[in-house]
C-alpha cells in the first residue's frame, strides 16, 4: 500500500516543491539588492497579465510538451531519452527541408506535411541510439547525449554550406508565405482589439494538445502502451511474459524522437519561419525536467510545460526591465528544476512519515 | 551591509522595475552575454563610455532565446527608449521586419545590414585588420608557421581568418597557415580549455603566431601561448595587456566606437549604411607599452605601409563574405 494518498503525490509534493523553490529564489533576489515581491510581480504581469504575455508563455509550453512527453513516453519504458535537444534539431531540419523545398498550397496541408518530416527526422534521429541500446547494450543516455553533439555539428553543416541564405548570417532563407502557420493573433481576432498581439504562440499549441491525449492513450490505452510500461517496470518479466525488448526499445524510442521532432512545428515553422543555428535552444533539456515534474503523465506534462514556459516569459520580462542579471534568471529557473526534480525525495520523505503517522494516529 | 540595508535598498529599486525613462538609449546584447570579453563587452564598454561622459542612463537587456529578440526590440521601442542599439547579425531578420512599425524611433544594428529608413547599419571590414595582424604574424615568425584558431566555425569568422591568411601570404609567401575552429555549437565561443588544446596541436605542427578570433575561448589560446613561450595575437578589444610581452598585438574592431557614436548621435542620427574599416580606425592594430618591445621595426613598417595602401585602396583586401571564397586558405 502507498505511503501516501494520491492527491498527495501528484498536488502537494509539486506545489511544495515549487514554493521552496520560490522562497529561495526571494533569497537569492533580496542578496543582490532587488526586491523580491516586485520582481515576481513582474513575472507574473509579464507571463500571465496580458494576451500579449500569455501569446509568449504558451508559445514556450508548446516547445516543452512536445520535449517533455518525449522523455515521459521513453521514461515509461525506463529509457531516459536525453537526446531530445537532437531530435529538435534534426525535426527542424526536416521542417526546412520540406517548407523550402515544397510548394505547398495552404498552411494547413503544409503543417501536415511538416509535422510528418519533423516526426520522421527525429525518430530517424533518436533510432541508432535506439538501435545501439537494444541490439548492443551501449547505455542510451550516453548515446543521446553524444547524438546531441552530432546533430549541432550537422545542423552547422548544412547552415554554413547548402542551405544557406545569402549573406552572413548562418540560417536559411525565409519559408514561403503558404507555409507560415497563423498565430494566435491570426486566430483570436475578434473586431477592434488585438489579442497576442506580436507573440508567437500559434496553432501548433494544439498539435500539442492533441499530442498529450495521443500518448495518454497510447501508453494507458492500448496492447502496445500495456507492453512498454510492462517492460519498464521489469525487463525480465516482459521478456517472460512474451514481450520483445529489442520492439519496445526501438518503437519507443521512435515515438520519443518523433514527439521531440514535432518541437520544430512549433519553433521552427510557426516562430522564426526559417531554420537558425542552435534552434531548440535548450528546450530538449527542459523537458526532462518537466517530465520529471510532470510524474511522466501527459496532463502533468502539459502543466509542467506551462510553469516553465511561464518562468521562460517572466524571466524574459525580468530582464527587461529590472538589473537582475541574465545568470540570476537562469539560477531561479534551475532552483525550479531542482525542487521539483532532483530533491523530490527531501520533500516526499517527511511528507510520507507525517502521513504514516497521521494514520497511525 | 546588513540585512535591514538591503532590505531597504531593496524597497528603493522597486522604481527601476517602472523600466527607463523615455527617450533613453537602449541597448541590446546578443546571446553571448555583455560579459563575453569581447564582442558585447566591447559593445557594453561603448555604452558606459557614453554614460560616464554624459551622464545619461541607458536600457539594456541580455537575451536568452532567438524568440526574444523581436520582443526585445518591440517592448524597447514602445517604452520609448530611443536610439536603440542592437549588437550582432542575429539581429537583422527581427529588426527588418520592425523596423517600420516605429517610424520615430531610430535603430542601430553592428555586423549586418538592414535597409530602412530609421535604421543605420555599421558593418567593420574584419577582413583589412585581420589583413595586418596576419602580416606582422608571418614576419615575426621564425618558423615560417602561423595559425589561427576561430570560434564558431560561421561566415564571419571565416572573413577573419582569410583576411588574416592574406596577410601572412602577402608578407611570406613561404609561409604556412593553420586554421582550425573550435566547435560547431554556440558553446565554442566560451571554451578555454578546447581553445588552449588547438593552440598545442599548432604549436606541435610548428606555429609559433596564433591568432585568436574566438570570443571567451581565445583567453585559453592566449594563455596557452604564453605558457608555452609564443607568440599570440587577440581579437576585438585590445588583448595586449592580458600578457605582457607575449601578446604580439590585437585585432581592434571597435565596436565600442559604434555604440559609442549611436548613442551620442542620439534620436536624430543620420541613418544608412557605415563602414567601421582601416580608413576610419574602425578597425586596425593595437600598439601600445605591452608590446612595443616585441613588433620589430620592419614588421611596424610594413604594417604600416600596407594599412595606408589600404586607406588609399592601392591594396583590396579579399572579402570572403562577399563571395564565400578565398583565394589564401581552404576551409
Amino acid at each position: 500500500m502507498d505511503a501516501m494518498p494520491k492527491w498527495a503525490d501528484v498536488i502537494l509534493i509539486p506545489v511544495i516543491s515549487i514554493l521552496l523553490a520560490a522562497i529561495l529564489s526571494a533569497l537569492v533576489i533580496l542578496a543582490i539588492g532587488e526586491n523580491p515581491w516586485a520582481a515576481l510581480k513582474l513575472m507574473v504581469d509579464g507571463a500571465l497579465g496580458s494576451t500579449y504575455g500569455w501569446g509568449y508563455t504558451i508559445y514556450y509550453a508548446t516547445n516543452f510538451i512536445f520535449t517533455g512527453l518525449a522523455v515521459a513516453i521513453a521514461s515509461q519504458a525506463k529509457l531516459f531519452n536525453i537526446g531530445g535537444e537532437g531530435q529538435a534539431l534534426l525535426g527542424g531540419l526536416g521542417v526546412a527541408l520540406i517548407c523550402l523545398y515544397i510548394p505547398w498550397p495552404h498552411w494547413t496541408i503544409a503543417l501536415l506535411g511538416a509535422a510528418a518530416a519533423a516526426a520522421l527526422f527525429g525518430a530517424a534521429w533518436a533510432a541508432i541510439p535506439a538501435f545501439l541500446q537494444a541490439k548492443r547494450g551501449s547505455h542510451i543516455v550516453i548515446t543521446t547525449i553524444m547524438f546531441n553533439f552530432i546533430a549541432a555539428a550537422l545542423l552547422n553543416y548544412f547552415l554554413i554550406g547548402a542551405l544557406k541564405a545569402p549573406g552572413m548570417e548562418p540560417a536559411t532563407a525565409k519559408f514561403p508565405e503558404p507555409t507560415h502557420l497563423p498565430s494566435f493573433q491570426d486566430m483570436f481576432n475578434f473586431g477592434e482589439t488585438t489579442f497576442f498581439r506580436g507573440a508567437p504562440a500559434n496553432v501548433t499549441f494544439f498539435v500539442a494538445i492533441a499530442a498529450c491525449v495521443f500518448v495518454w492513450a497510447l501508453v494507458w490505452r492500448t496492447r502496445l502502451g500495456y507492453e512498454i510500461r510492462s517492460f519498464g517496470e521489469s525487463e525480465s518479466a516482459a521478456k517472460y511474459a512474451g514481450i520483445n525488448p529489442t520492439k519496445i526499445i526501438m518503437v519507443t524510442m521512435l515515438i520519443s524522437g518523433a514527439l521531440a521532432g514535432m518541437m520544430a512545428i512549433n519553433n521552427v515553422q510557426g516562430e522564426a519561419e526559417r531554420l537558425v543555428l542552435n534552434a531548440a535552444e535548450g528546450a530538449g533539456f527542459i523537458g526532462i525536467a518537466v517530465a520529471l515534474m510532470g510524474r511522466n503523465h501527459p496532463f502533468g506534462v502539459m502543466l509542467a510545460a506551462l510553469l516553465f514556459g511561464f518562468l521562460y516569459q517572466g524571466g524574459a520580462e525580468l530582464a527587461l526591465w529590472t538589473s537582475i542579471p541574465r545568470e540570476l534568471i537562469i539560477v531561479i529557473q534551475a532552483l525550479v528544476i531542482l525542487f521539483t526534480g532532483a530533491l523530490d525525495n527531501m520533500v516526499r520523505m517527511p511528507l510520507e512519515r507525517l502521513f504514516l503517522s497521521l494514520r497511525r494516529a | 551591509m546588513t540585512l535591514t540595508q538591503k532590505l531597504f535598498g531593496a524597497a528603493a529599486t522597486v522604481a527601476l522595475t517602472a523600466g527607463a525613462a523615455a527617450a533613453d538609449p537602449a541597448i541590446l546584447f546578443d546571446l553571448g552575454g555583455k560579459f563575453d570579453k569581447s564582442f558585447n563587452e566591447s559593445a557594453y564598454n561603448g555604452a558606459e563610455r557614453w554614460a560616464a561622459e554624459t551622464g545619461g542612463t541607458y536600457a539594456e537587456v541580455e537575451i536568452q532565446s532567438d524568440a526574444q529578440r523581436e520582443q526585445a526590440i518591440r517592448r524597447f521601442a514602445e517604452s520609448g527608449a530611443n536610439p536603440i542599439v542592437m549588437a550582432g547579425f542575429s539581429w537583422a531578420t527581427p529588426l527588418a521586419e520592425v523596423a517600420a512599425d516605429y517610424p520615430d524611433t531610430a535603430f542601430t544594428i553592428i555586423d549586418m545590414v538592414v535597409d530602412a529608413p530609421n535604421v543605420r547599419s555599421v558593418v567593420f571590414n574584419e577582413h583589412e585588420g585581420s589583413y595586418l595582424v596576419g602580416m606582422m604574424a608571418a614576419l615575426s615568425s621564425e618558423t615560417d608557421t602561423v595559425s589561427f584558431v576561430g570560434g564558431m566555425d560561421i561566415p564571419l569568422i571565416r572573413k577573419f581568418a582569410c583576411g588574416y591568411a592574406q596577410g601572412a601570404l602577402a608578407a611570406n609567401p613561404d609561409v604556412t597557415v593553420i586554421s582550425n575552429m573550435t566547435g560547431t555549437t554556440p558553446a565554442a565561443w566560451n571554451d578555454p580549455v578546447k581553445g588552449s588544446e588547438l593552440t598545442l596541436a599548432q604549436i606541435s605542427q610548428g606555429a609559433d603566431v596564433v591568432f585568436a578570433a574566438a570570443g571567451g575561448t581565445g583567453v585559453g589560446v592566449l594563455q596557452t601561448a604564453a605558457d608555452e613561450g609564443i607568440l599570440s595575437i587577440g581579437v576585438d578589444a585590445n588583448q595586449n595587456h592580458l600578457h605582457p610581452g607575449m601578446v604580439l598585438t590585437s585585432m581592434m574592431k571597435r565596436v565600442d566606437l559604434a555604440v559609442y557614436d549611436a548613442m551620442s548621435d542620439g534620436p536624430d542620427m543620420e541613418t544608412g549604411f557605415n563602414v567601421m574599416s582601416v580608413a576610419n580606425h574602425g578597425v586596425g592594430f593595437a600598439m601600445d607599452a605591452n608590446n612595443e618591445n616585441i613588433v620589430g621595426y620592419d614588421v611596424l613598417a610594413a604594417a604600416y605601409a600596407a594599412a595606408a595602401a589600404i586607406e588609399s585602396g592601392e591594396l583590396a583586401v579579399h572579402d570572403y563574405s562577399t563571395d564565400e571564397t578565398c583565394p589564401a586558405l581552404d576551409f
